[in-house]
């Protein structure tokens, strides 16, 4: 059962890098950001479930890991903002492309 | 219940997908927050009730409030164009790095899953569990929170507060916040689930020694409740002195933590190495005031700059 969770992670992980790296839209992109780091922190859990007695220190670093996750998001979101209000755009363009 | 496992995560996979394909942002949001609280149905079946409570109030809760509140911001055209297929790669070149970087993640995973088959994972579990009696509190993740790594949760506060110094230095929001919906049915419903927020969040700040809890759902809950109060236009006007004193309370979590780990050095003890008979009371305090300072926080970063009294 925990070997599904694994798997599942890395193809969590997958989809969500793979959004990262081809999506424009920087809104997009934070929300993949959001979801690469809930695979990883599914990944830490369902190692922690394999050991026996469970072990709760992966736990504590998935709670610090979410709120860090969240300042993240928050700082982000409020530059992505910034950016809009200048160029009108919420994609980042390169010099050619103008 | 193995069935029950496999809906879940073709769920959260489908949920994936559609939240980095589906047309538009405003659809993308949602799929996110659906994904959320999937993933804390997750951590309960991995038996992580402390994940699932804070994935629950804030990786789906509140960030999903910081994203629509983004969406609100931006024009009604932006939230609702459709996805460019231009801004999708297509070509050899996109196809190769794809392809690459799928493939080597799926080895990975396979080799991870095969070495792990035979890998006895023997985890901290043992040692925490000798331990726990000398940390003051009887829920093993607090302890690992507030005693044993709490030096990880003194740079972790101190991170969320630079966040908000980042949101607040990049700008001002006009207070107080105009909200342009008039619900009836909203506020009366607000003033009826206020009290019942402010009794769970102290519940789950309680409950954190023995149960799972803690200062980090609480504050969650707390900031809830207060965009809550600010989406049915209950606002607290503000002024010179309540900015002095908000900005007190923003800082008041890392600051008792701080106080707490140099009392304890100069008492001859070390940073936050509590004295046995001391520990329970002192992860209390420290506990309540990041508490209140977390949901401050949350708060703050929702708001999305600094408040400007003046404007309002």
């Amino acid at each position: 059962m925990t070997a599904y969770y694994l798997i599942l992670a890395g193809v969590i992980l997958a989809m969500a890098f793979h959004g990262l790296m081809t999506r424009a839209n920087l809104l997009r992109k934070l929300m993949a950001l959001n979801i690469f780091t809930s695979a990883v922190f599914l990944f830490l859990v369902a190692l922690a479930r394999m050991a026996e007695p469970l072990d709760p220190i992966p736990h504590a670093m998935v709670l610090t890991g979410i709120v860090v996750t969240v300042s993240t998001t928050a700082v982000g979101l409020v530059l992505l903002l910034k950016l809009y209000r200048r160029t009108g755009s919420l994609t980042l363009q390169s010099a050619d492309d103008d | 219940m193995v069935l029950f496992d496999l809906i879940l995560g073709l769920l959260l996979v489908v949920l994936v997908q559609k939240c980095l394909s589906v047309t538009d942002l405003f659809g993308a949001v949602i799929s996110f927050m659906a994904f959320g609280l999937l993933m804390a149905v997750a951590w309960v079946r991995l038996e992580a009730p402390d994940i699932a409570l804070a994935e629950a109030a804030i990786g789906s809760g509140l960030t999903g409030a910081l994203l629509f509140s983004t969406l609100g911001r931006l024009p009604h055209s932006e939230a609702r164009q459709p996805i460019a297929s231009r801004t999708v790669g297509s070509g050899p070149g996109y196809w190769l790095a794809a392809g690459f970087w799928w493939v080597s993640i799926m080895l990975l995973s396979v080799a991870f899953f095969l070495s792990l088959l035979e890998l006895q994972a023997p985890g901290l579990g043992g040692y925490l569990q000798e331990r726990l009696s000398e940390s003051g509190v009887l829920n093993p993740v607090t302890a690992v929170l507030l005693n044993f790594r709490s030096l990880d949760t003194v740079m972790e506060i101190a991170v969320l507060l630079l966040a908000v110094a980042v949101v607040w230095s990049l700008g001002t929001v006009g207070w107080p916040a105009k909200q342009k919906l008039s619900l009836p049915l909203l506020v009366g419903l607000v003033r009826l689930l206020t009290p019942v927020f402010l009794l769970v969040a102290f519940s789950l700040l309680w409950r954190g020694n023995h149960a799972p809890g803690g200062a980090f759902p609480s504050g969650a809950v707390l900031a809830a409740a207060s965009i809550l109060l600010l989406l049915a236009g209950k606002t607290i006007r503000i002024y010179p002195l309540t900015m002095f004193w908000l900005r007190w309370v923003l800082a008041a979590g890392l600051l008792v933590f701080v106080l707490a780990g140099m009392s304890l050095m100069f008492a001859g003890y070390g940073f936050l190495v509590y004295p046995e008979q001391w520990a329970g009371t002192m992860i209390l305090i420290i506990e309540v005031s990041a508490g209140v300072s977390i949901g401050a926080m949350l708060m703050a970063l929702y708001i999305g700059g600094e408040p400007d009294f003046h404007a309002g």
